[in-house]
């Protein structure tokens, strides 16, 4: 049970779901945000920004957001879970390009903190080809996701513990993006 | 007691702006500070103005949000809610968005910035209502971790008087404040040279909001 009365069945919204309804005033510059972040035109592609999510979220050992956005980046990588999981468990010797361990270093500073990130995070990112845009939207991503995870979890939201679950919610947002999760 | 007034500074300087003389490397003040070109001059636009800027795709939803959560209606009056964005922004030791939600939160309650100072400094001997101490308390977890705001937090808050959307709008504003603050310092923004400079944003957040930030 969440500690505020979601007015709504928790077992259907689950985690940010029951709060983005709970609210939509704040729930729908939320989902604009996760939009233009993680699916806008961008050279990084849609999966390795939700793979950015699933690491941060990991880190913050938010069940419901790692879950989901582990499942958002599996269904939209060629590798699929394989990678999202070799990426939880040891970053350093995941097969991603360089320059995407880069930006996961970076994002790994930003869970802990804005002032953990280094001059030289920033320059071994640029060194592999980083852009400063991909350098922005690697720290709003993962800076965002420090909110999303607290969010989630700070209203003792419910997260369901069968992985097979998040598939369901994966295939909507790669198909027809976030704006649309406030109408379900 | 009272205690001593916090500082919004958090004691690390990346880069030090005072231009060096002699050394053939003078900082021109429309110098690049951040770790990325903003294409902004950073002494006018210092903290997140210059990020939001840079991306207005994302600037536009962070300001509707911010408005939305600190100036909307809403049973906490924006001088309340800007204090535990000044809460969240201070333990995180983010210099800017401490010193400019202090100066906005002075801006909107009767006691001004000794209030704001104490309640950085000592919230449980500040003089706020028990239901505000309450809720900052909350905020003060969410700002560790999610996982820190325990059911005793939530049924203290609520025995003091605290409504759902009270509880919500307080986890989501310190939960918001950990990432302005990360997205601030994560890029490597300067805080205002000028002190003066918070007291005259505060002006304008109070007078026309956050929307026309960008």
């Amino acid at each position: 049970m969440a500690h505020i009365d979601l007015g709504q069945d928790e077992q259907v919204y689950l985690g940010i779901h029951g709060l983005i309804r709970y609210r939509p005033e704040t729930g729908r510059p939320l989902l604009a945000l996760n939009e233009a972040l993680l699916r806008g035109p961008h050279p990084l592609t849609p999966g390795e920004r939700e793979l950015i999510a699933a690491y941060v979220s990991g880190r913050n050992e938010c069940r419901f957001c790692q879950g989901a956005h582990s499942a958002f980046a599996a269904v939209q990588l060629d590798e699929g879970m394989a990678l999202v999981d070799q990426v939880h468990a040891d970053l350093d010797s995941a097969p991603i390009s360089a320059k995407l361990r880069a930006l996961l270093h970076i994002a790994g500073a930003v869970q802990h903190s804005g002032r953990s990130v280094t001059p030289e995070l920033v320059e071994a990112a640029r060194a592999e080809g980083a852009t400063d845009v991909e350098i922005h939207d690697t720290v709003l991503i993962a800076a965002a996701y420090c909110m999303f995870n607290r969010y989630v979890d700070g209203l003792g939201t419910l997260a369901p513990d069968d992985q097979e679950w998040y598939l369901g919610p994966a295939g909507r947002v790669a198909t027809h993006g976030y704006l649309p999760v406030l109408d379900r | 007691m009272h205690g001593k007034p916090l500082r919004c500074h958090s004691g690390l300087t990346r880069f030090n702006p005072q231009p060096r003389s002699g050394t053939g490397f003078e900082i021109q003040e429309s110098d690049p500070i951040a770790y990325i070109d903003l294409g902004v001059d950073e002494t006018e636009l210092p903290g997140i103005r210059g990020p939001l800027r840079f991306r207005p795709e994302t600037g536009q939803p962070l300001l509707e949000l911010v408005e939305v959560l600190l100036r909307g209606p809403h049973s906490l009056t924006p001088g309340e809610r800007e204090l535990i964005a000044a809460y969240v922004s201070g333990r995180n030791e983010c210099t800017y968005c401490c010193s400019a939600h202090s100066a906005y939160a002075a801006a909107q309650l009767d006691e001004g910035m000794a209030l704001v100072d104490q309640v950085r400094a000592d919230l449980d001997n500040a003089p706020i209502s028990a239901k505000l101490r309450a809720l900052l308390r909350i905020a003060g977890a969410v700002q560790v971790s999610g996982r820190e705001v325990t059911p005793e937090l939530v049924v203290t808050a609520r025995a003091e008087g605290a409504t759902d959307l009270e509880i919500h709008d307080t986890v989501l504003i310190a939960a918001a404040f950990c990432m302005f603050n990360r997205y601030v310092d994560g890029l490597g923004t300067q805080p205002a040279a000028d002190p003066g400079w918070y007291a005259r944003a505060s002006e304008r957040i109070v007078n026309t909001g956050y929307r026309q930030v960008v």
